[in-house]
């Protein structure tokens, strides 16, 4: 596989884009999805250029380095919500917790990228929360989508997963050599705009970077993508230029958003940002359903179960390489060659 | 003046006239529904008499919410989960935009004229 450039983004692979003609039936953006994400795709992040090591298909696991870690994401559990597209979102979530429990490298912490909830209600937060506690790490970090904070702006959520007691949304922490961010993109929603982040968390951002030298590797939380990937859909963040302006100095930057249920990658500079699976339905890829923007898509159970899943992340100690793996519960049967725009 | 002049049925036919003021007036207040659906409110531009009670109506799986963008933040809804509803009475004249409050490109707008 030819090393991709710099500026790929996995947003273009996509049947329409493939030689020869149209099928229309091929427009279905699930069926590139499961192919794209199939397996397990191990990325190296070295200097903000993603390489590929090789899928490993449920083959034996690459053995990790020595002083590495390990940590997971997962993201939209969407707790509450019961409708076709995934009528049990907790067995979504408890397979993903048996998933992560069972690794054989034990991942360090786990982090989740945000609607945790479906509506923001309390037994939802308090569900979800014993459900986390299910997982065999010793800590599990939040950010709150947009679902989390739909009454009272975010303070439901805080009641159940305020960091560090500060009362807000968000927060920093060191592990591994690796300075961890998490914030908080889903208030400041202004009519015809994209949500921000918003200038007080700016502000406590710059301050934070401050003491943070560029040589140290960043991972940064945060639900909605923090590049804009469909405006109309109101995917992507208003304010994100200034966050990356901050970001600008450092050697390793990695971005892991949540939101938009499928996997999109991009890289600017240093800066790779990544989006999730999600734990509970697909979304159709931007563009796909028209004007507005999408609602859960409803799938054969076991395409389902090629659509969600969690991503493992190792890091090795002392270097600004970053493992990704995406991996689905069921790897897709669909193997990239076979996507061939007439079947 | 002699009080029985008004008992009887004059003052039967005073009450009735009452009544059948009253229920005119009951038969003018109506309800005008917004349908949300596709992340749409439909129709995004509704012209309603004022007194008109405008109830929303949730159809989609995704929660929405109604909130008026004018200063004083007239009405808001809380999370409308699917089949949920939400009501406001629009008692004077003029142009109330509301957006949902997690969708920001989702916006509609009350326009509250006499007849």
């Amino acid at each position: 596989m030819s090393p991709p450039s710099d500026t790929k983004s996995h947003s273009t692979v996509r049947p329409d884009r493939l030689d020869g003609p149209v099928d229309p039936h091929r427009r279905q953006a699930l069926g590139c999805l499961s192919a794209w994400s199939a397996a397990a795709i191990v990325w190296t992040v070295s200097g903000g250029v993603p390489m590929a090591l090789g899928a490993t298909r449920g083959e034996t696991p690459r053995r990790p380095e020595d002083h590495a870690f390990t940590f997971v994401q997962i993201s939209d559990t969407h707790i509450g919500f019961n409708k076709a597209a995934n009528p049990d979102v907790v067995g979504s979530l408890r397979h993903a917790i048996a998933d992560i429990n069972g690794l054989p490298n034990a991942p360090a912490f786990v982090v989740h990228t945000g609607d945790v909830s479906h509506l923001s209600k309390p037994d939802e937060f308090g569900q979800a929360r014993e459900l986390l506690q299910e997982l065999r790490v010793d800590r599990v970090h939040t950010v709150p989508g947009e679902h989390d904070a739909i009454d009272d702006g975010i303070g439901g959520y805080l009641k159940y997963f305020d960091h560090d007691g500060r009362k807000r949304g968000w927060y920093s922490f060191n592990q591994g050599g690796v300075h961890f961010i998490g914030l908080t993109n889903v208030l400041n929603f202004k009519a015809g705009r994209m949500a921000a982040i918003g200038d007080e968390q700016l502000a406590w951002l710059r301050k934070d970077l401050a003491g943070v030298a560029h040589s140290t590797p960043i991972v940064l939380l945060a639900h909605i993508p923090l590049w804009t990937i469909w405006e109309p859909w109101g995917w992507g963040t208003a304010d994100s230029a200034q966050a990356m302006a901050l970001l600008r100095p450092y050697g390793s930057v990695t971005v892991l958003n949540g939101h938009i249920h499928q996997v999109l990658q991009k890289v600017e500079g240093k800066v790779s940002l990544h989006t999730a699976m999600s734990l509970a339905y697909p979304l159709p890829t931007p563009g796909q359903e028209g004007v507005g923007e999408p609602e859960p898509v409803t799938v054969p159970a076991a395409q389902l179960a090629t659509l969600l899943g969690t991503r493992q992340i190792e890091l090795v100690r002392g270097r600004s390489e970053l493992a990704l793996i995406d991996r689905p519960f069921v790897a897709s049967s669909n193997r990239p060659s076979d996507l061939a725009p007439n079947r | 003046m002699n009080r029985a002049f008004f008992g009887g049925r004059r003052l039967r036919a005073y009450i009735l006239a009452a009544f059948g003021a009253f229920a005119a007036i009951a038969a003018h207040a109506s309800v005008a529904t917004v349908d949300i659906g596709k992340f749409m409110f439909m129709p995004m531009e509704l012209t309603v008499a004022p007194g008109t009670t405008v109830r929303w109506i949730n159809h989609d799986q995704t929660p929405h919410t109604v909130s008026s963008q004018g200063k004083d933040k007239l009405f808001a809804s809380k999370a409308m989960d699917t089949d949920d509803q939400f009501e406001f009475v629009f008692a004077k004249e003029g142009d109330y935009r509301y957006v949902c409050s997690v969708h920001p490109f989702m916006t509609g707008v009350v326009h509250v004229r006499k007849p």
